[in-house]
C-alpha cells in the first residue's frame, strides 16, 4: 500500500515555492505546520549552515523549537520540513536522508535559474535506508 | 532519581507518543542510557552505528547545550530537564 497523500493548502504552497525563488541561488528551509497529513502553513525559517547555503540547509535548535511553539499556539502539528535545491532536482540527496528525523515530511522544491518547479515529499523509512515519495496534493486554502 | 525528558514531536512515535518522559540516572549520559534502554527504537534515530551520537541531535540541560557543559558526564539533578531538540539539516550535494 502506498504512503498517505500530503496534501497542501495553496497558500502555503505558494509560500514555499516563493521563498525558494527568493532564496536562490541559496537553499530555503522552513516548517510545515498542520493537522492529520494537512499542511495550512509554511513557516519560513533562516538557513543558518555554514557549509554554503548553495547546498546545504540548516535549522538551528532555536529556530526549530520556534516551530514547534507555533505549531502549538495553532492548536496543530509540526508535520514536517520544506527545503529548496536550487538547480537541482526536487529527490533527497544522501546528505539529506544521513540527517533525516523520522515520521517527518520532508518536502522538497526544485528552482531552476530562479524559477520554483517540481515540488515533492518524502518520507524516511523506518530502518532508515532510504526515502519513500509520498503524493502531494495541493488544495484550495481554507477546504 | 527520575528526571524528566522532553521528546520532540518526530520520536514521539517511539515514547508512547508521550512529549515528556521520565529517566533514572546521575548524569545526562545515564539518563539516555536508561531512555534508550526503556525505548528501544529511539536509539537508532539519535545513535549511529558506531555508537556515536548523530550531530543533528542536540541536548541540552535546562537552557543549555551540554556541548558547552560537561557532555555526557554533566551531572543532573530531579529538578532539572533534559530536552532532546533537532537540528534540521540537508541539501542538494550528497
Amino acid at each position: 500500500m502506498g504512503l498517505q497523500a500530503l496534501v497542501i493548502q495553496a497558500d502555503a504552497d505558494t509560500g514555499i515555492r516563493r521563498h525558494g525563488r527568493d532564496a536562490y541561488p541559496h537553499e530555503c528551509c522552513g516548517a510545515l505546520i498542520g493537522r492529520d497529513h494537512v499542511v495550512t502553513e509554511a513557516l519560513a525559517l533562516p538557513n543558518s549552515t555554514d557549509e554554503g547555503p548553495r547546498r546545504r540547509f540548516l535549522v538551528r535548535p532555536v529556530d526549530y523549537l520556534a516551530a514547534e511553539r507555533r505549531a502549538a499556539a495553532l492548536e496543530a502539528e509540526l508535520i514536517g520540513f520544506y527545503h529548496s535545491h536550487p538547480d537541482s532536482p526536487a529527490r533527497p540527496s544522501r546528505y539529506d536522508l544521513d540527517h533525516a528525523w523520522p515520521t517527518f515530511a520532508y518536502v522538497i522544491v526544485a528552482v531552476e535559474r530562479a524559477l520554483p518547479g517540481a515540488l515533492t515529499s518524502w518520507r524516511l523509512r523506518e530502518d532508515r535506508s532510504t526515502f519513500d515519495e509520498e503524493p502531494v496534493t495541493v488544495r484550495a486554502s481554507g477546504q | 532519581m527520575a528526571t524528566k525528558i522532553l521528546i520532540p514531536t518526530p520520536l514521539r512515535g517511539y515514547t508512547d507518543q508521550l512529549d515528556e518522559v521520565e529517566a533514572e540516572g546521575a548524569t545526562v549520559g545515564e539518563l539516555l542510557s536508561d531512555l534508550t534502554t526503556r525505548y528501544a527504537d529511539l536509539r537508532k534515530h539519535l545513535y549511529a552505528e558506531d555508537g556515536t551520537r548523530r550531530n543533528f541531535v542536540n541536548i541540552y540541560l535546562n537552557d543549555d547545550d551540554i556541548r558547552y557543559l560537561e557532555k555526557d558526564q554533566t551531572p543532573v539533578t530531579a529538578d532539572d530537564t533534559l530536552s532532546i531538540i533537532p537540528s534540521v539539516a540537508g541539501g542538494a550535494w550528497s
